[in-house]
């Protein structure tokens, strides 16, 4: 389980959890609650490259779409199957069992931090 | 004559809910002494002159009583000629059950039924659609079908663009087989043209599969255009072996004896349910099908009904992965389809209830038989047949000149089609009698010697043709054989839906006014529908006659110069009004425009359209009252100056709100080189007081089954005929096998501009979008009779009436729920929003809670959440009385009080009426009462309802539950237990 107060954070609404040269990313709680019920995801092939930005995958509601992007550059290394089977993951524990993607990276672009991403959402 | 003399009753004050009397209430409440003051204070000066047009300027005849009208339309059903179609194609005579036709057809329960986005009062046309689906994925052995497509022809398009999406090959070329219906490939060729995509033509039953090049699709007719039955089982594998996906266009009725497209390998089977008791009805409506194999349900375009539960756990059926369609995914939508066939899909289906599939087997065994003993007999006459195994098709080599072959049988009533110089094509269908083979026998050349039936089914087809597999064997198929179990099914599901028959249906930017008796009744008389497509033009006077009257008020109502009604639904009117943009730049050799700007209020169908048509989109801001940004316009103008191709917008906005800058909007785009493209979605709140094409529109589509009173039909016929000014007149759609190109007077120029065009644009097939060259005409008398029985001035009083009532709606409930947006002096066009958000936050209460406790009021809810999330768009439109808009101003009072009650903490936030809504009967009979309110607040929160409830077979549907399992067909009975 990630822990909000010291993962970092996107402004778009994901939180990395990095251990090593391995970015774990989620998306928020706050996202989860905007997007309402998952019913969807769509993540990336292990082994695929991504670049910071870039979509990688979606997550679907009933009411609406959400895009992934990477937080990094890198690889990816593994992907949650247990959110694939069963989406709701991403609504009832974002920051555990939802988590989506590993990635591996040589740099680490900037981040937010807890502040910062609160600021952002202005809770 | 004397004034006396003339016949009472004007249809306009049957057509208008709310007379003088009511009208005068209403407008005391709003402090405006006339409707036409109210109007001219919400219009813009800019964009109306005083008094508009006078009376004298107008193309459209005075109105006419219902009666007249009917007269008329007797005297152009006249000038049509029902001839016995041969023609085929994809189109073929059929029996409709009359037991359909009375209950479903002609029934208002459920032709005035609006798309089932409140599922819990739609269960009875969901099951319906989940029947059709069922025969859908049964016929075609493939896994998920969706509850339609608007035609074939476009249902092969979609089938390309959906192998594109899914293939990870380079997106750029897909195989056709050459004999494809000549419509299919004219769409075909305009729409991969639009995108990018190049066609590959190829004779795919004499291709090796070696010599099959690279493309990310192939598409396979099945039968063929020309009748042959061939087993294409190894081509398909040797295209999906190089990565592309198959595409299979089958007969249904075929499918009941030859291998389904599944079977050989097909990815997407598409096609028409047209000859499932559909009547012809000269190109349409009919219901198109697509269905998919397993992993592409998500890539399906259109709509798609699955089963979920409800809140007591019982399996209710709904739409279901809705993300994937144009109103969430805008731009990146799956295709740009808002709507379905939904009645003619409800017809076909229950045509396969009524039948089964013993009968559907007979039919297609009894028709493939009339079709061997016509061979027999035109061999005999000394032609030859082309092909040695055919299902219903026969091309003949004829012996003698093909046209005057075909000219004989015209003139002894068959249709032929005529393919070439030495070749016609004949089709038998299910209303073929012997009677009628005697009678072709004749014209081929010989009497008929030989009646006996030549050869068994399984002799003439192909090896591994042969169907083995099951179809239709869900009891629903299997049960209603006698007309009084098929009368009191429909009758049963007619009973769970709420339709216009039991009330208003609010529906903001829907429209959902009156469909009047009179309009409706020239739809199922035999001219209209019995008609041909492609009959010859001396057939369809009547038609054409019909369709240019229509054309030319349509066009004088709006202010343009042309009019096409080829395409069937809005947003395929919206693909027609870009591409005709993409090729009148184009012409001008202004290749670089393509960037399409689009505010962000916008219907997400535009962007999804915009992309169909090449273009690139570039949203533009809203301010917070809810209008284009004019600054955030200008920039992006600036930006893209040299590229700027259209700018899409609504009109009144889709805020429900008289835009007051969209002159200087229009202008802006004007300057920029950029055309003006009018969404008419909204024409309701304007017509006969302004014209889009007077105050800057260049081209525009209508929808026909909003402002001009086609019915809803519970989701589809729509038909979205597109207007344009006149320098966009010549790339409004075409088609090869029209009857009549109608053109606007500047047509000289038509032959400059399309030679000026593109190559690809040539004008048999320039833009076309529709299988059928004029679209849906069975339906065109419906909006005929309404602008001919209402005349200029009833259209402009049920304008006044529509704007009176909305904004009569706005001001009552205004102090219950703000009003989001308003334009000029504070008033709203001819729908209001309502905000719901600050009840939410106050109360926890949300929309889905009021939308669902307006069920247990006996009301339809309002639009939810769009084009703001949270919030309640109303549109009363002008045929609700004064006492029903009442009605719902007080339901929705009480629901307010309702919140405040929970807010109060008098209910629990969990446990409330408007919560646990809507109420069945089970839910308040059945065990023990543990609410903290009462069973009578539950189910009659006011007296009235009583003796006039309508319960909801179902209570509020699980919509995750259903999206996270995905079900699209027919659960076992024992699921209802």
């Amino acid at each position: 389980m990630a822990d909000e107060q010291t993962v970092q954070y996107t402004a778009e609404h994901e939180w990395v959890l990095v251990d090593g040269d391995i970015a774990t990313v989620g998306i928020t709680s706050y996202a989860a609650d905007k997007l309402g019920d998952v019913v969807f995801v769509d993540l990336p092939t292990v082994g695929s490259t991504v670049a910071t930005g870039k979509v990688v995958g979606e997550i679907e509601s009933t009411k609406s779409v959400g895009e992934l992007f990477a937080p990094v550059d890198g690889e990816v290394t593994e992907i949650n199957e247990a959110v694939v089977e069963n989406p709701e993951l991403v609504n009832t524990d974002p920051f555990g069992e939802g988590w989506l993607v590993k990635v591996r990276f040589t740099e680490l672009p900037p981040l937010l931090t807890r502040d910062e991403y609160t600021v952002l959402v202005g809770e | 004559m004397a004034d006396e003399l003339l016949p009472t009753g004007g249809f306009a004050e049957r057509h208008i809910g709310t007379d003088v009397e009511a009208q005068s209430v209403m407008l005391e409440a709003l402090g405006y002494d006339s409707v036409d003051d109210l109007v001219g204070a919400a219009v813009p000066a800019s964009i109306h002159v005083d008094g508009f047009r006078s009376a004298a300027e107008t193309a459209l005849p005075p109105a006419a009583t219902e009666r007249e009208a009917l007269a008329e339309l007797r005297m152009l059903a006249r000038k049509n000629s029902v001839n016995r179609s041969m023609i085929g194609l994809g189109y073929y005579d059929t029996i409709t059950p009359a037991v359909i036709k009375r209950n479903v057809l002609e029934n208002p329960s459920w032709y005035t039924a609006y798309t089932p986005y409140q599922p819990e009062i739609s269960q009875g046309r969901l099951e319906a659609l989940i029947n059709f689906q069922t025969m859908i994925t049964d016929l075609t052995g493939l896994h998920t079908a969706n509850a339609s497509m608007l035609d074939e022809g476009t249902a092969v398009v979609e089938g390309m663009m959906l192998a594109r999406r899914a293939s990870k090959l380079d997106p750029r070329v897909f195989i056709v087989d050459a004999d494809t219906l000549p419509q299919t490939r004219a769409l075909l060729q305009n729409r991969a043209d639009a995108v990018g995509i190049h066609l590959v033509e190829l004779p795919l039953a004499e291709t090796a599969p070696a010599d099959l090049p690279e493309a990310f699709g192939i598409f396979v007719q099945y039968p063929s255009a020309s009748g042959r039955v061939w087993n294409p089982a190894s081509i398909i594998a040797a295209a999906k072996e190089k990565g592309a996906l198959a595409v299979v266009a089958a007969d249904l009725l075929a499918l009941t004896l030859i291998a389904s497209p599944g079977e050989l390998g097909a990815d997407v089977a598409v096609g028409s349910s047209q000859r499932f008791g559909v009547p012809m009805g000269f190109g349409g409506p009919h219901a198109g099908y697509m269905s998919v194999r397993a992993g592409l349900e998500r890539q399906l375009p259109g709509r798609l009904v699955g089963v979920s539960q409800d809140a007591a756990g019982h399996p209710a059926y709904r739409l279901s992965l809705q993300v994937r369609e144009q109103h969430i995914r805008r731009d990146k939508a799956t295709s740009n389809i808002c709507t379905a066939q939904v009645l003619l899909a409800v017809m076909a289906s229950m045509y396969a209830v009524y039948h089964g599939p013993q009968g559907l087997r007979q039919i297609a065994t009894r028709t493939t038989r009339l079709a061997r003993v016509l061979a027999r007999a035109a061999t005999e006459a000394g032609h030859t047949i082309m092909s040695a195994n055919y299902f219903d098709t026969l091309t003949l080599h004829t012996k003698t000149d093909a046209a005057r072959l075909v000219e004989r049988a015209h003139g002894a009533g068959y249709l032929f089609h005529l393919t070439d110089d030495d070749h016609v094509q004949l089709s038998v269908d299910e209303t073929t009698t012997m009677d009628d083979i005697r009678a072709v026998a004749r014209i081929l050349g010989e009497d008929l010697a030989d009646e006996s039936v030549p050869v068994e089914i399984d002799e003439w087809i192909p090896a591994g043709l042969l169907r083995e597999s099951d179809y239709l064997s869900h009891p629903v198929f299997n049960t209603h054989r006698s007309e009084t179990a098929m009368m009191r099914y429909l009758k049963h599901l007619a009973d769970y839906d709420y339709a216009l028959d039991r009330g208003m249906i609010p529906l903001g930017s829907c429209t959902m006014k009156l469909n009047a008796a009179t309009e409706m009744e020239a739809v199922s008389w035999p001219e209209f529908a019995n008609i041909h497509p492609f009959a010859p033009e001396a057939d369809v006077e009547g038609y054409l006659e019909l369709i240019e009257q229509l054309q030319r008020w349509l066009a004088d109502v709006t202010g343009y110069d042309s009019v096409s009604l080829q395409p069937n639904a809005g947003s395929q009117g919206e693909l027609a009004g870009l591409l005709a943009i993409r090729g009148y730049h184009l012409s001008r050799g202004d290749t670089q425009r393509n960037v399409c700007l689009i505010p962000s209020s916008a219907h997400g169908t535009n962007a999804a359209s915009a992309v169909l048509a090449g273009m690139r989109v570039v949203v533009v801001a809203t301010s917070e009252l809810g209008n284009v940004d004019l600054d955030d316009l200008r920039a992006k103008i600036e930006l893209h100056a040299d590229e700027l191709a259209a700018l899409m917008i609504t009109y009144p906005s889709t805020h429900g709100v008289y835009e007051h800058e969209v002159g200087a909007i229009c202008k802006a785009v004007h300057d920029a080189g950029g055309q003006v493209y009018v969404d008419g979605a909204n024409l309701n709140a304007l017509l006969g007081f302004a014209r889009f094409g007077d105050f800057g529109g260049d081209v525009s589509h209508l929808n026909l089954h909003k402002t001009f009173c086609i019915p809803h039909g519970g989701g589809g016929p729509g038909v979205g005929p597109v207007a344009a000014k006149s320098h966009l007149a010549a790339f409004l759609p075409g088609h090869p096998l029209a009857q009549r190109e109608f053109r606007p007077v500047e047509a000289s120029s038509f032959a400059e501009l399309v030679e000026a065009s593109d190559p690809v644009t040539t004008p048999t097939h320039r833009n076309i979008v529709s299988a059928a060259p004029y679209g849906s005409p069975s339906i065109l008398p419906i909006s005929w009779a309404y602008v001919r029985m209402m005349g200029a001035d009833g259209l402009k009083q049920a304008t006044g009436a529509a704007v009176l009532a909305a904004n009569y709606v706005a001001v009552r409930l205004r102090e219950h729920y703000p009003v989001l947006y308003s334009g000029d002096n504070g008033l709203v066009a001819h729908e209001c929003i309502l905000d719901l958000r600050p009840l939410t936050e106050s109360t926890g209460v949300t929309v889905d809670d009021v939308a669902k406790r307006l069920i247990d009021y006996g009301f339809h809810a309002p639009t939810m959440s769009f084009p703001v999330a949270g919030t309640l768009m109303v549109e009363p439109t002008e045929s609700e009385d004064l006492a029903e808009i009442d009605r719902f101003i007080e339901a929705m009072i009480a629901i307010r009080a309702e919140a405040d009650a929970v807010k109060a903490g008098t209910w629990t936030l969990d446990d409330n009426p408007l919560h646990n809504a809507p109420h069945t009967a089970q839910s308040v009979i059945e065990g023990e009462w543990t609410h903290s309110y009462s069973r009578e607040q539950a189910v009659y929160p006011v007296r009235s309802l009583i003796r006039s409830k309508y319960w909801p077979p179902v209570r509020r549907i699980d919509n995750a539950f259903g999206d996270r399992n995905l079900v699209c067909a027919c659960p076992p009975p024992e699921a209802f237990e």
